[in-house]
């Protein structure tokens, strides 16, 4: 085969991976502008109604929030543990580092269920023990969207700290700096890609969890996707294709700006 | 501007003493190049004086006092990096105004000595420009101005031009020797390459496995190497091992002699025999060869650009490397492997090196 042939395949096998990709994603936008009462095809008409009943929608709404509320909240702690314990583990030389750095694949092959489960069990017996409510409270649900963010913002902080020219820090303490300051003007400043994409992908990955937040949220705080899993068990209309699509937009545009800092293909 | 002192240096990396008791005193103003082939603990000496690496034992003294367990931020030294260490997210400007800042300058003796040090490298037009925006040479030429802008009592440069082609590497070489000659700034620079060392050096310390292996001026260093790794290092390639003679003859180990000196009667000792490619005559078939003259045979011919290197082999079997300029246009052609030839080593080209 020659070079144009195979270059030709190739592009055509990834057109067709990329849309097999894209296609439940455009379908569920273009059916949240259908007329139909039920979710079906084809279109009777077309209407931005769903739009409107999502809005005026009560557990959307209050889910949207707690939603944003938990994801900023795990976005900045993520960060304020994350970006100390990268340069540890990047910088220092101390026995468990490769074991800490390979724990920190764990999120990326344990099911969320499971990890949900465990993090339901482990409050459940800290409350036992210490006789408090954790399990069902906000605290208990920050905090596991806490460490379902932090091994990715550690995982691309660390990647750009790695990739910095050790050298600069050097320079900056030969020419008088104190380590604080060449932290502060130099070492922060050189990664500051790597932190943003690490805050935009905290954010994505906690906004979206479901299958952890399942086992954590309390009666009248939910997350916007426990929302749309309790609103499918009773109906199926264009109300949740609404909601899916504003997240979709919400979460690719974070995900387009972060690609933008730090390559997000490097990471994995 | 201050004397350097290494005092019995040692930096040990488990059992390996990557530096091996080094002494090593530097004159105020001296340009000195630690040259090596890498791995010989020359960039590990510097980045001890820079204090980057902690000494595992001896003392490093500048202008007399003991820095050994300084911080690098209170050494007051100007350090120069082989990838160059620009800030990425600053200005030229702001890259040298930063160790100014750190000395917290008054704003407007900032701006003045920033100004003066970015003319002095001919880059004052680039100020607002990223590093990531300039060439090589003028990224160097930042590097340099930020560690000469804070006054340093002492410059060290890790492989400075390494990470230039040619032609630039020549420009910066001039460049460097005449900046450190203006401000008459202590300075020590590592290099793997002797003829940067030989054409910007006061003095060259060759070193090899950690220590200090000779240490002289280029001339010294290039004219007369103590041992055979600084002259293969220096470009002597034909080294003979033999035994120099009471009649001032070397007989080599296969038996054939060499006539390398006039004066007869010194005493016998095992060495090798270090003759400069450079300086082997060569008579063409023809003309009349030297008393002395050995016969030999061209085996390869290689074109150098401005020399012609030839692989001989001499009647007696030994073989050598001479070099000879390039022949003009128009005069004899380049000599063709089998061509028979006489060969001619003048006594003075010829130097003892102990076995």
């Amino acid at each position: 085969m020659s070079s144009t042939a195979i270059r030709r395949t190739y592009g055509a096998v990834s057109a067709l991976v990329l849309a097999f990709i894209l296609l439940p994603l455009v379908v569920i936008v273009w059916v949240s502008f259908f007329a139909n009462r039920i979710l079906a095809f084809p279109a009777s008409g077309y209407t931005l109604d769903w739009y409107a009943r999502a809005l005026a929608t009560d557990s959307f709404r209050d889910g949207f929030v707690t939603s944003v509320e938990t994801a900023l909240f795990a976005t900045a702690a993520s960060l304020l543990i994350g970006i100390p314990a990268s340069l540890g583990l990047v910088r220092g030389r101390f026995p468990g580092r490769d074991a800490i750095q390979t724990l920190l694949l764990a999120p990326m092959v344990v099911p969320g269920i499971v990890g949900g489960a465990a993090l339901f069990i482990a409050y459940i017996e800290v409350e036992a023990r210490l006789d408090l409510q954790i399990a069902g409270t906000l605290g208990g649900l920050l905090v596991a969207h806490t460490l379902i963010a932090l091994p990715w913002t550690i995982r691309l902080v660390t990647a750009s700290l790695a990739s910095a020219d050790r050298a600069i820090e050097e320079a900056a303490a030969s020419l008088g700096a104190s380590p604080l300051t060449v932290l502060r003007r130099v070492t922060l400043p050189a990664i500051r890609p790597g932190i943003v994409a690490a805050a935009l992908f905290s954010f994505v990955i906690s906004f979206i969890d479901l299958e952890k937040s399942i086992f954590l949220v309390g009666p009248g705080r939910t997350t916007l996707q426990i929302a749309l899993v309790n609103y499918l068990e009773w109906s199926l209309d264009g109300t949740v294709a609404a909601v899916a699509a504003v997240q979709i937009l919400i979460v690719g545009a974070a995900l387009l700006i972060s690609d933008r800092y730090a390559r997000l293909s490097q990471v994995f | 501007m201050s004397t350097v002192a290494l005092r019995s240096l040692v930096k040990r990396y488990g059992n390996v003493n990557a530096v091996d008791d080094i002494t090593l005193d530097v004159a105020e103003g001296q340009l000195v190049a630690l040259l090596g082939p890498s791995g010989c603990g020359k960039t590990t000496t510097l980045r001890m004086i820079g204090g980057f690496v902690e000494a595992s034992a001896g003392s490093i003294l500048i202008g007399g006092t003991d820095v050994t367990r300084l911080p690098p931020a209170r050494r007051n030294i100007g350090f120069g990096f082989q990838s160059y260490a620009l800030f990425p997210h600053m200005s030229v400007a702001q890259n040298v105004a930063f160790g100014l800042e750190m000395r917290r300058l008054p704003r407007a003796e900032i701006a003045q000595r920033v100004n003066q040090a970015l003319d002095r490298v001919r880059l004052r037009a680039m100020a607002d420009r990223l590093p990531k925006h300039l060439s090589g040479g003028q990224q160097q030429r930042v590097s340099l101005a930020r560690a000469l802008v804070i006054e340093p009592s002492l410059l060290l440069l890790d492989e400075p031009l390494s990470n230039l082609d040619a032609q630039l590497r020549g420009e910066m070489k001039l460049e460097i020797r005449q900046i450190q000659k203006a401000m008459g700034i202590t300075t020590i620079f590592v290099t793997h390459d002797q003829d940067e060392a030989l054409s910007i050096a006061d003095r060259i310390v060759v070193m090899r496995s950690g220590r200090i292996e000779q240490d002289g001026t280029p001339e010294s260093v290039f004219a007369a190497p103590r041992s055979r790794f600084v002259a293969e290092f220096m470009g002597v390639t034909n080294l003979l091992p033999g035994t120099f003679e009471a009649s001032g003859c070397f007989r080599l180990t296969n038996g054939a002699a060499i006539r390398i000196s006039d004066q007869a009667g010194a005493p016998e000792r095992e060495s090798v025999l270090a003759i400069r490619p450079e300086r082997i005559r060569i008579a063409r078939a023809g003309a009349t060869p030297g008393p002395d003259d050995l016969p030999a045979e061209i085996e390869a011919a290689t074109y150098r650009g401005l020399t012609v290197e030839y692989r001989l082999r001499t009647g007696s079997g030994l073989h050598l490397t001479a070099r000879q300029p390039t022949p003009a246009t128009g005069g004899p052609t380049m000599l063709e492997p089998g061509a028979c030839i006489h060969i001619g080593v003048p006594t003075d080209a010829c130097l003892l090196i102990p076995a």
